[in-house]
């Protein structure tokens, strides 16, 4: 998994129908200073995440797959978690 | 998955026949602004997506799920047109 952000909502309808009912984010990679990084990718969002939120992002299909119980989903970035802080220890 | 823009269409003719009727576009990956970033991309279209529309494309293995033929070689798929980007 990674630490990201979100840095955008993504609206459609006309889409596969196992994105019906779900909710979309556009988010990007960030350091642990939390410097965006790379281009964004758009995830599924599982935990009520909002724009701005520092996330905890899952990007590997099999994993996003099985905790959907969908063994077809085309789906690889899933949100899961809202990070509250991250502690360096020395 | 990954943002993008369709900014063209890709005809070809003589392919693997697991691409049966798959039509292919050009995307341009975009940024939370819709901006262009990277190179362009050629997608499979799971969605009937048109030239001028946004959308985002699954990847890798998950792009040959929403394909007709099972034993596609997809790597970049269609999946959803973008709305809205707030």
């Amino acid at each position: 998994m990674k630490l990201a952000r979100v840095v955008a909502q993504v609206v459609s309808t006309q889409k596969h129908p196992f994105y019906k009912g779900q909710k979309t984010f556009m988010v990007r990679h960030v350091d642990l200073e939390g410097r965006e990084e790379g281009s964004p990718y758009v995830a599924v969002d599982r935990v009520q995440a909002g724009v701005g939120d520092l996330i905890l992002l899952l990007q590997e299909g099999s994993s996003s797959r099985t905790m959907f119980n969908e063994p077809e989903a085309p789906v690889r970035s899933t949100i899961v978690g809202i990070v509250d802080h991250v502690e360096l220890e020395p | 998955m990954i943002p993008g823009k369709v900014i063209g269409r890709l005809v070809a003719s003589q392919r693997l026949d697991a691409f049966k009727g798959v039509k292919f576009l050009l995307v341009q990956p975009i940024d939370e602004r819709s901006e262009a970033v990277g190179k362009p991309l050629v997608a499979c279209d799971a969605i009937g997506a048109n030239v001028g529309d946004r959308v985002f494309m699954a990847q890798g293995r998950e792009a040959t799920f929403p394909l007709p033929d099972k034993f596609n070689p997809a790597d970049l798929t269609i999946v959803a047109i973008v709305d809205e980007i707030s």
